[in-house]
């Protein structure tokens, strides 16, 4: 006696949906916070620093995300520290949106044409005054429509968190899948949800892109 | 709390498996992906109506899924329909309709990035439509997204750990075999994610050499690739 997919199992994935808002929240924010850290080393005079933090952004590029998620999962806790599936997701995702988020940020701050860093000089800032009055405004709208598309990113790659057992959008998916044998039902509903999330950042992602292309063209 | 990797590097023949099927993976998705967004790209680019608008269904679903989520519905649709195919072959099904919609997109910008009066000269020149592309457009326009399409494809070798999902046994479903069987989960991920860098330097390398016979006018002009 298998249950057939039904209005209860919609409502078990849209509560797995808002996990998945939340998660992709948590990376974002955690993630934009260490890609800022990244960014700023990236582009710093201490060669130190961009050392180090090309290091992380080549390794971070070069490994995929699943396996970062699985290093943390069961890594972390063969070493001595226990973790839960939803720690293990956020810090994971935290490492792996900050990799891509401060490279891609570290473009966004050096297209700020050269002779803004120079006027900048010129009128006597401080480096840090430099960076926050000047480059930072002029880099934060070259950056936004790109940053936007990879949130799109950051909402599809939360469904690896199920992976290690955390119950979003997509373990709920496998979860109903269990119990109802109805795959192709769910697994389309669960991707039909995922578009609905997604497809709302990648048409305001465009839209800011051709409106900088646009106000780029004017200047 | 210390790391040892000797249980790790006993099972180095499961590790030399795993990176194959990964490459195997890899290479088969990176060719089809490329001919069907190549396709996508003719496609959305054509004067018929529905055609376009197919393609850019089609770019629009994949690029706003997850990939894990495709890889269930391939793999639970075609054997709903009857056929059951090997999880390899799933894989490779799954991850070349996902990169052939990313490759749409970036051949797509290479396309219209050819300047119109290359499109008018050969128009001139009497050349059908197939033949335009073929033997006038193409060309240019890989060359100048070739950066990009790299990228793609490394991308794309990443993402086909997630077919471990779906019991394939690639470097990372290997690796999750060997993490169950040594107690020592840490050492294995650290040691595939050093596999999956190298692949990713040499698929690098690779397309760099493709570029280096496919782009000759570039290499004689001396600008770096």
């Amino acid at each position: 006696m298998t249950p057939t997919f039904g209005l209860i199992h919609i409502q078990f994935l849209l509560q797995g949906a808002v996990l998945t808002i939340g998660l992709s929240l948590c990376a974002f924010i955690g993630g934009g916070l260490m890609g800022l850290v990244i960014a700023l080393c990236r582009v710093s005079a201490n060669p130190v620093l961009r050392g180090v933090s090309s290091f992380y952004i080549q390794t971070i590029q070069g490994v995929p995300l699943l396996v970062i998620m699985f290093a943390g999962y069961f890594g972390l806790p063969a070493m001595g520290f226990s973790i839960s599936p939803l720690v293990a997701a956020m810090l994971s995702m935290t490492i792996w949106v900050g990799a891509y988020l401060g490279e891609f940020w570290r473009g966004s701050i050096q297209a700020v044409p050269k002779a803004q860093w120079e006027a900048a000089e010129c009128l006597a800032l401080s480096r840090l005054q430099r960076m926050y009055h000047v480059i930072i405004p002029q880099a934060v709208r070259n950056a936004t429509p790109g940053t936007v598309g990879f949130m799109v990113q950051i909402v599809k790659n939360t469904s690896l968190a199920s992976a290690v057992g955390f119950v979003e959008l997509t373990r709920a998916g496998q979860l109903i899948n269990n119990s109802t044998f109805q795959p192709f039902i769910t697994f389309s509903v669960v991707a039909l949800v995922y578009f609905a999330l997604c497809y709302p950042l990648s048409a305001i992602s465009h839209r800011l892109e051709t409106r900088l292309a646009r106000g780029m063209r004017t200047v | 709390m210390s790391l040892d990797f000797s249980p790790i590097f006993e099972r180095w023949p499961m590790l030399v498996d795993g990176a194959l099927v990964t490459m195997k993976l890899a290479a088969s998705a990176t060719i089809l992906g490329f001919s069907i967004g190549t396709l996508c790209a003719i496609g959305r680019n054509s004067k018929i109506e529905w055609l376009s608008n197919l393609c850019a269904c089609y770019v629009e679903a994949v690029r706003n899924t997850p990939f894990l989520v495709q890889v269930f519905l391939v793999f639970f649709g075609l054997s709903s329909l009857g056929l059951t195919l090997s999880a390899i072959a799933v894989s490779i099904i799954a991850l070349t309709i996902n990169v052939g919609a990313y490759t749409g997109e970036i051949m797509r910008a290479g396309i219209n990035s050819v300047h119109a009066g290359q499109w008018e000269a050969a128009e001139c020149l009497g050349l059908s439509k197939a033949q335009i592309y073929w033997h006038v457009v193409l060309r240019p326009a890989v060359e100048r997204v070739y950066p990009s399409l790299t990228s793609q494809f490394i991308l794309l070798m990443l993402a086909s750990s997630i077919t471990s999902q779906i019991s394939v046994p690639d470097l990372t479903g290997n690796a999750n075999f060997i993490q169950g069987a040594s107690f020592r989960p840490m050492e294995t991920y650290l040691t595939i994610g050093g596999i999956y860098l190298l692949l990713a330097v040499i698929m690098r390398f690779v397309f760099w050499l493709i570029a280096l016979v496919a782009f000759p006018r570039r290499r004689r002009l001396g600008t770096a690739l």
